[in-house]
């Protein structure tokens, strides 16, 4: 059995959380929802905590949550920014808002800025393709972007 | 949990209809008065957008704005403001509607509260600079219902949309709902509530168009200990938005829906499926379930029939696999979502091994109006094989952004023109595409089939959940084709060979030709590589995924040539295979470009002409935006 890094109240949490669902294996995906909601990221050593509760192999946790484009490994920065990549986003040039976003915060897709500040993903489809096209920074939509407006918008969040 | 009876159903639709009674009425209305508390109007109800897209815009501080302003007028006794679903004009949310006069109020940002409550709401003047005006005549509008966005639409899943408060339960009684789950429970059998569901011709709207009524049919006919009632709002086609809105704006229609399949086939246990990207669909879910609970529609011996149902509430977690329903079962359970072939048919073995019935958020919205209606209604709307109306997602290079829901038998250019409001910046028109990742792109010769499940099929696309994006001259049909490539390569669940490497090699394929480095083998290559996935692909994902690269090679195969032999994007979206020039003659030498260039590959001396260093250049087009003089090109 590996061993296992993890703050010993979060092991808590987790374990909490898996026995809230039963313990049920086919609970995985609901499981996995909370704890990546409780810590923002499913670490190796998190996700060998919930098959060991569950009774299931480390691998089958694993191949779920790399699976799912909702689930990460990585933490997020402080303010995730998400560009939507959608159909309807992307004819109206969200490809150029996402290469401005790359270059002024010299990250890729996926990737988080050194001081944890930003982290830069891609999304399909926010819903909101009137205003087209729209970026989300935490749970706030931008819409009707233009690639010079980024450094602006970026500003807003001096902390 | 308490038991209603019948009568107590009907006791609350009388009570509630009063409610809405002020809104139907000024549905019904047709009047270029305004109405004011001034002038003697008794009661006001302002609905103000809550879909995702007008919440974007603020929407939910415009109500508040709203109620403070009320308050401080001191007449919030007279006014309603109450929250919608999603009206369907996007492109010019956030939209405010006051009732009775029915001034339909566009773009409204949260500083207009205040003047709406002073002008119109106490005055009864309207804020004209708020009103929609015609592109055509300039006029304004002040009435929904003379919009050419409006004009042709038949609104029957989304009869309660951008109405109701989807977070009341007595709104939607009082517009019929529930008394269809009444009538099926007290004076149908499952046998003919299903009858009536296929004499009413309803398709599956999910893509595929399979006959709602045969396939409760057929998961009526295995018996299990357990059967399972699932609804997938699993909608991962980028850039549609048609389930959403059902769900964030009438709720209570898929739960009625799922309760009357749930007595039909013979199941206790209903499961929504839905992604867990939706929070507020998946809020006013949660709403409406815990209200369907309170008022007994739900639960145990349901308005006192014998008949027990319950719905839980699944999440997604982002794979657009998922929308096959066996790989949304496996998900689910719990696992990848994986799919599995058919047979054997979710109806005979799904999930945990039990027979499942599986129906789209659409499709289940149409089935209470259907019952109240009857078939025949139904059935008279649309082409002889499809029956109803279709909802679409009417996005990209278009003037009315929005959600449309049209009789079938509608064409393109209906949609298209009169609806839609014509390409964006007068661009011309290039293709429209449908059915998503899965379907294919139409132009304009396309643009005058009616459109219905066969006839989108028959012309290289297909129907699909409903997404319909325009485009026009500036889009690159290769660089489109290559998009969705690069969705389906991400998205694919790597199970069968076909799909997970076949779509990869296209992908590097389609790389080259965008690069400038295609030849021409490659586009014979290309379409044998298409053909041999979409016959030997294990799920529909599979199989369909070539649509939209073979569909672009059948109209725009000039466009793929001109890549391959000219190394030339007459959009000028291939990055790779673009110029950018100074004119010397018209460059001033201002030097902005150069100061803009984020490759810092433009040179020259102040107030003398400047020049770009294409080795360096990145071609990202900033200088050009920049540019007072108009003095960059590209070719």
């Amino acid at each position: 059995m590996a061993e296992i890094k993890l703050a010993c109240e979060v092991i808590k949490q987790v374990e909490d959380i898996c026995e809230k669902h039963g313990n049920k294996p086919g609970e995985l995906i609901n499981i996995l929802h909370e704890c990546q909601g409780l810590h923002g990221y499913l670490p190796e050593a998190m996700q060998r905590v919930i098959a060991r509760k569950l009774s299931i192999p480390a691998a089958q946790v694993y191949g779920v949550v790399t699976f799912y484009s909702f689930f990460t490994m990585t933490p997020k920065g402080r303010h995730p920014i998400s560009v939507c990549l959608g159909t309807a986003c992307y004819v109206r040039g969200s490809e150029k808002l996402l290469e401005e976003i790359k270059r002024v915060l010299g990250i890729d897709v996926g990737e988080t800025t050194p001081d944890g500040k930003f982290s830069l993903d891609c999304l399909r489809c926010v819903g909101a393709c009137g205003l087209a096209p729209v970026m989300m920074i935490g749970e706030k939509v931008y819409g009707r972007m233009e690639p010079q407006d980024i450094r602006k918008v970026l500003e807003e969040f001096a902390d | 949990m308490r038991t209603l009876t019948v009568d107590d159903l009907a006791a609350i639709k009388k009570r509630a209809e009063k409610v809405l009674e002020l809104r139907e009425k000024s549905n019904a209305l047709v009047t270029e008065e305004s109405c004011g508390l001034e002038k003697g109007t008794g009661h006001l109800q302002i609905l103000c957008c809550g879909g995702t897209g007008c919440k974007a815009s603020e929407s939910a501080l415009i109500v508040e704005n709203l109620k403070a302003s009320l308050e401080n007028h001191g007449i919030s006794d007279k006014v309603d403001v109450i929250t919608t679903g999603c009206f369907g004009f996007c492109e010019k949310g956030p939209i405010v509607k006051i009732i009775p006069d029915n001034t339909f109020y566009t773009q409204v940002k949260p500083s207009d509260a205040e003047e709406i409550v002073s002008e119109h709401i106490l005055g009864g003047r309207k804020v004209e600079r708020l009103l929609y005006v015609d592109p055509e005549t300039q006029k304004h509008i002040s009435d929904s219902k003379h919009m050419n966005f409006y004009g042709k639409q038949v609104r029957i899943a989304l009869r309660n949309c951008g109405f109701i408060d989807p977070e009341n339960i007595e709104e939607y009684i009082a517009r019929d709902g529930y008394s269809a789950l009444a009538d099926s429970l007290f004076h149908r059998t499952p046998e003919e509530v299903i009858e009536m569901v296929k004499a009413s011709g309803l398709r599956g709207r999910g893509g595929a168009g399979f006959p709602t009524g045969k396939k409760w049919e057929f998961s009526r006919a295995y018996q299990d200990d357990a059967k399972y009632v699932v609804c997938n709002a699993d909608e991962g086609d980028p850039g549609a938005f048609m389930d959403r809105s059902i769900m964030e704006g009438d709720p209570h229609s898929i739960l009625e829906a799922m309760t009357i399949c749930g007595y039909c086939i013979g199941s206790h246990n209903g499961l929504i499926y839905i992604r867990a990207e939706y929070p507020l669909a998946v809020h006013r879910l949660q709403v409406a379930l815990e209200q369907a609970k309170e008022y007994g529609f739900l639960g145990k011996d349901i308005l006192g029939s014998g008949f027990d149902f319950d719905i839980e509430i699944r999440y997604g977690a982002g794979a657009f696999v998922c929308g096959e329903e066996t790989a949304l079962i496996h998900s689910m359970e719990g696992k990848r979502g994986e799919p599995t072939l058919k047979p054997p048919f979710p109806a005979e073995s799904g999930y945990l091994g039990k027979p499942t019935n599986v129906n789209n958020v659409e499709t289940l919205a149409n089935i209470p109006i259907i019952l109240t209606k009857g078939p025949e209604w139904f059935s008279s709307i649309g082409t002889e094989k499809s029956k109803g109306t279709k909802v679409f997602a009417l996005a990209g290079k278009i003037n009315n952004v929005g959600l449309i829901e049209v009789p079938m038998g509608t064409t393109l250019r209906e949609i298209i023109y009169d609806i839609g409001g014509g390409v964006k910046n007068g661009k011309k028109f290039k293709a429209v595409q449908t059915g998503g990742p899965s379907g294919g792109c139409l132009t304009e010769k396309h643009l005058d089939i009616p459109i219905d499940y066969e006839s989108l099929t028959a012309a290289g696309s297909m129907m699909g959940s409903g997404g319909m994006i325009v485009m026009d001259e500036d889009d690159c049909m290769v660089a489109i084709a290559k998009f969705y490539l690069e969705f389906i390569v991400g998205e694919s669940c790597g199970k069968c060979t076909p799909c997970r490497i076949g779509n990869k090699r296209m992908l590097e394929i389609l790389t080259r030709i965008t690069e400038g480095k295609g030849e021409m083998k490659d586009l014979t290559m290309l379409k044998s590589l298409a053909e041999v996935i979409k016959d030997t692909a294990l799920c529909g994902l599979g199989q369909t995924s070539p649509n939209p690269v073979l569909s672009t090679m059948n109209n725009f195969y000039e466009e793929y040539e001109e890549h391959v032999k000219k190394h030339k994007c007459r959009a000028k979206k291939c990055k790779a295979l673009l110029t950018y020039t100074i004119n010397p003659e018209k460059c001033r030498g201002c030097g902005i470009c150069a100061k803009d260039c984020p490759a810092n590959a433009i040179m020259g001396d102040v107030r003398k002409p400047h020049v770009i260093n294409p080795y360096l250049c990145i071609r990202c087009g900033m200088c050009m935006s920049r540019c007072h003089f108009g003095a960059i090109s590209v070719i």
